[in-house]
């Protein structure tokens, strides 16, 4: 028997509404107990005086690239980068070669975690086959097989019917289905968000309506299938408003949204620098701060990092040749904390809730929170630790980050999955 | 290292007027060639165009040699760029040739901007994608300025596709930084509102009769013809409404100046009566391309 007591941190689990300085007692692999002064005699004791205990994050959107784009991420290297980003669970999307479009593509990935990865890792079905729009890909059998909701992330369903059907079959089978939000019409050759920064620097813009008329779309139809539908990566001030008015129609809409999008805009970018390239677009401030007030209130109810790996060269071209996407898991905390928590839009309460109960409810996953008998995932972080990101140093395959060189207040500290210690900061 | 031109947005008013005034230095008088210089002896110069052109690559290179440089010009077709080789590699290996500055053109905006990052040379922007084409505005500020005394206080014109034009956003930073006030105009769908907000002094008009009413300069820019296909405008309307013909002279100032980019299409956005009349400086600025260029060149090597 395995035992394991953290000591003296501040524990804070929305699920249970607990926030107070408490020992944790982990007893093979599971969560036994939470109080003061717990005789940790014969177990191995992690003093935790100080920093924040909760129960282990999880991002809900991620790419780990495996299988087809080894050489940008796999599931071993992006599991160690979300260890390293205080993450013990993520779950991929199905954007792989080939597409996670039947239970043969994830019980490989579902083996291959198993395996290599030291975080959970949750597989996320595509809604067609190859993702290609048309044909509804085989949910049933990739449910058998371990995936725990349904999206064509990067390649929206454009044909509102074949959306339809789809949401009809994830309502009976119990998953969430997950809108990568986007007229690939109104977006068609844009690069960066389309505005007053797109015309200064002479490239192809990508409407904020391409996302809002999607979103609009979606929660019309959610109300005649009855579907969890989840929207990715909010990005628009409208669509945070349409989340918001769907939710008090009683609707079971939810939505997520990056940490890239609530702390930079469009003016933020570094001129023509791929890794500021991503979809949907950095936007203005007003979106920046819609979203921030949406995280707040509520309309907002996971942060995700779309974790997107791209190798070097890919990043390192024309701007209008670079392909979209940002890693983010191991600066979604620091950048939280400093964009949400230090200037006091929320407590630690809240803020544990947005990677926690939250996005665990939202996919039915029995994690998110540290009830006694729950598995023993815990995200141990500070709140005030200095430190700044240097990417060559990420366990990642990938660099492609707008954040090298950040300096952060707070970040993860010890990342503990099944009741071990997969990460501490050195 | 020496300066290069990547943009007129972040140009000093102060740096255009001494790249303008020694353009006229370097501007022959009429009928006479251009005088021969050994400012740039010694110098390379390689003139990268990832894009096809004649007129302005053809300027570049008289320029350079009128000032002494060795410039050596490099098409994408026919190059290594056309066996796929990334922009990077490519201008690593020219990089490890050591030329002492690179005039470049490519299809893709920002593409300099980009590599300057990264290569210790001094490169001059000679056109980037839908973004700037820093020496064509400072050739049509000196076009104008053959016929007027000063930019400010002049009210210029810019009509066709301003949502894809890198001459248009030259200009209108350019005019605007010298208080002049500019009218944009075009079809709807090529006339992205928020440019009107880019720099001070700007206005927008979809209607080309009023946006010429007492303007001092008329600037067209070619049709792409291609762009009917993104139904960014209704086929065959593009002459009847955006199109310059004799009759809108009366509507701009008396000594209203014509200028053009070219190439023109002529009798798509310019009749050939207006495009071969007196008002029209559109050879003027071929010329003065050549002056501004040499300056521009020049100003690379001064420290």
């Amino acid at each position: 028997m395995s035992k394991l007591v953290i000591k003296n941190g501040r524990v804070v689990d929305p699920a249970q509404n607990l926030d107070r300085v408490s020992d944790v007692a982990i007893e093979d692999g599971v969560v036994r107990e939470i109080t003061e002064g717990i005789d940790a005699t014969g177990a191995r004791i992690f003093d935790a005086s100080g920093l924040i205990v909760a129960p282990g994050f999880i991002d809900m959107h991620v790419h780990l690239r495996e299988p087809g784009f080894e050489h940008a991420e796999t599931i071993e290297s992006g599991a160690r980068a979300a260890a390293t980003g205080g993450f013990t669970s993520v779950c991929c999307m199905p954007n792989t070669k080939p597409v996670n479009d039947s239970a043969t593509v994830t019980s490989y990935i579902v083996d291959r975690a198993r395996r290599f990865a030291v975080v959970n890792v949750f597989p996320i079905g595509a809604i067609t086959k190859g993702s290609a729009g048309e044909e509804l890909a085989a949910f049933a059998s990739m449910k058998q097989a371990g995936i725990v909701a349904i999206s064509d992330d990067g390649r929206p369903v454009m044909n509102a019917r074949v959306v339809r059907r789809a949401m009809e079959f994830a309502c009976a089978l119990d998953i969430p289905l997950i809108e990568h939000c986007e007229d690939l019409h109104l977006s068609a050759g844009g690069d960066m968000h389309e505005g007053l920064e797109s015309t200064r620097l002479g490239l192809r813009g990508i409407p904020r309506s391409s996302e809002d008329v999607m979103v609009a779309r979606d929660i019309l139809l959610t109300e005649v299938t009855g579907v969890r539908y989840h929207v990715a990566h909010i990005s628009s001030h409208h669509a945070v408003d349409m989340v918001a008015f769907a939710k008090q129609r009683g609707l079971s809409v939810t939505s997520e949204a990056t940490p890239h999008h609530f702390v930079l805009a469009d003016s933020d970018m570094l001129p023509y620098d791929g890794n500021f390239k991503m979809k949907p677009p950095l936007r203005e401030k007003r979106d920046v701060k819609a979203i921030t007030r949406g995280l707040i209130s509520g309309a907002i109810d996971a942060i995700a990092t779309d974790h997107a790996p791209h190798a070097g060269d890919e990043k390192m071209q024309e701007f209008e040749r670079c392909p979209f996407g940002i890693i983010g898991l191991e600066t979604a905390v620091g950048l939280s904390l400093e964009q949400l928590y230090h200037p006091g839009h929320v407590t630690l309460l809240q803020l544990v809730k947005l990677f926690t109960i939250n996005p665990a409810t939202i996919l039915s996953l029995d994690k998110g929170t540290l009830r006694p008998g729950a598995s023993a995932d815990l995200t141990i972080f500070s709140v005030n630790r200095e430190w700044v990101y240097d990417v060559t140093k990420s366990p990642s395959k990938s660099s492609n980050t707008p954040f090298h060189g950040r300096k952060f207040k707070g970040g993860p500290v010890a990342t503990v999955v099944a009741g071990e210690f997969v990460w501490q900061a050195t | 290292m020496g300066k290069g031109l990547l943009d007129i947005e972040s140009l000093a008013r102060s740096d255009a007027e001494a790249i303008l005034e020694r353009a006229k230095f370097f501007q022959p008088p009429p009928g006479e060639p251009y005088q021969r210089h050994q400012i740039l002896q010694g110098r390379s110069i390689v003139n990268l165009f990832f894009e096809a052109s004649t007129r302005t690559r053809t300027s570049f290179e008289i320029a350079g040699r009128r000032l002494g440089a060795e410039i050596i010009s490099i098409t994408a077709s026919g190059s290594s760029v056309s066996k796929g080789e990334s922009l990077v590699d490519t201008l690593n290996t020219l990089g490890a040739m050591r030329p002492d500055a690179i005039v470049m053109r490519h299809s893709a905006s920002g593409a300099p901007h980009f590599l300057s990052r990264y290569l210790p040379i001094p490169i001059v922007n000679a056109g980037d994608g839908t973004h700037e084409h820093p020496t064509q505005a400072l050739l049509d500020a000196l076009t104008i300025l053959d016929r007027r005394k000063t930019l400010e206080g002049l009210r210029v014109a810019i009509i066709g596709d301003i949502a894809h034009s890198r001459v248009a956003r030259s200009n209108i930073f350019l005019l605007s930084k010298f208080g002049a006030q500019v009218v944009l105009c075009g079809p709807a769908s090529l006339l992205p509102r928020e440019i009107a907000h880019i720099a001070p002094g700007i206005e927008l008009a979809t209607d080309m009769e009023k946006a010429i009413r007492g303007v001092d300069v008329i600037m067209m820019l070619r049709v792409q013809l291609e762009r009917q296909h993104e139904a960014a405008f209704p086929a065959n309307e593009y002459f009847r409404f955006f199109g310059l013909r004799i009759e809108h002279m009366e509507l701009a100032k008396p000594d209203v100046i014509v200028m053009h980019p070219g190439p023109m299409n002529r009798g798509q956005e310019i009749s050939s009566e207006v495009a071969d009349s007196q008002r029209s400086a559109i050879l003027n600025q071929v010329g003065n391309g050549i002056a501004v260029r040499m300056a521009v060149l020049e100003r690379v090597f001064t420290q």
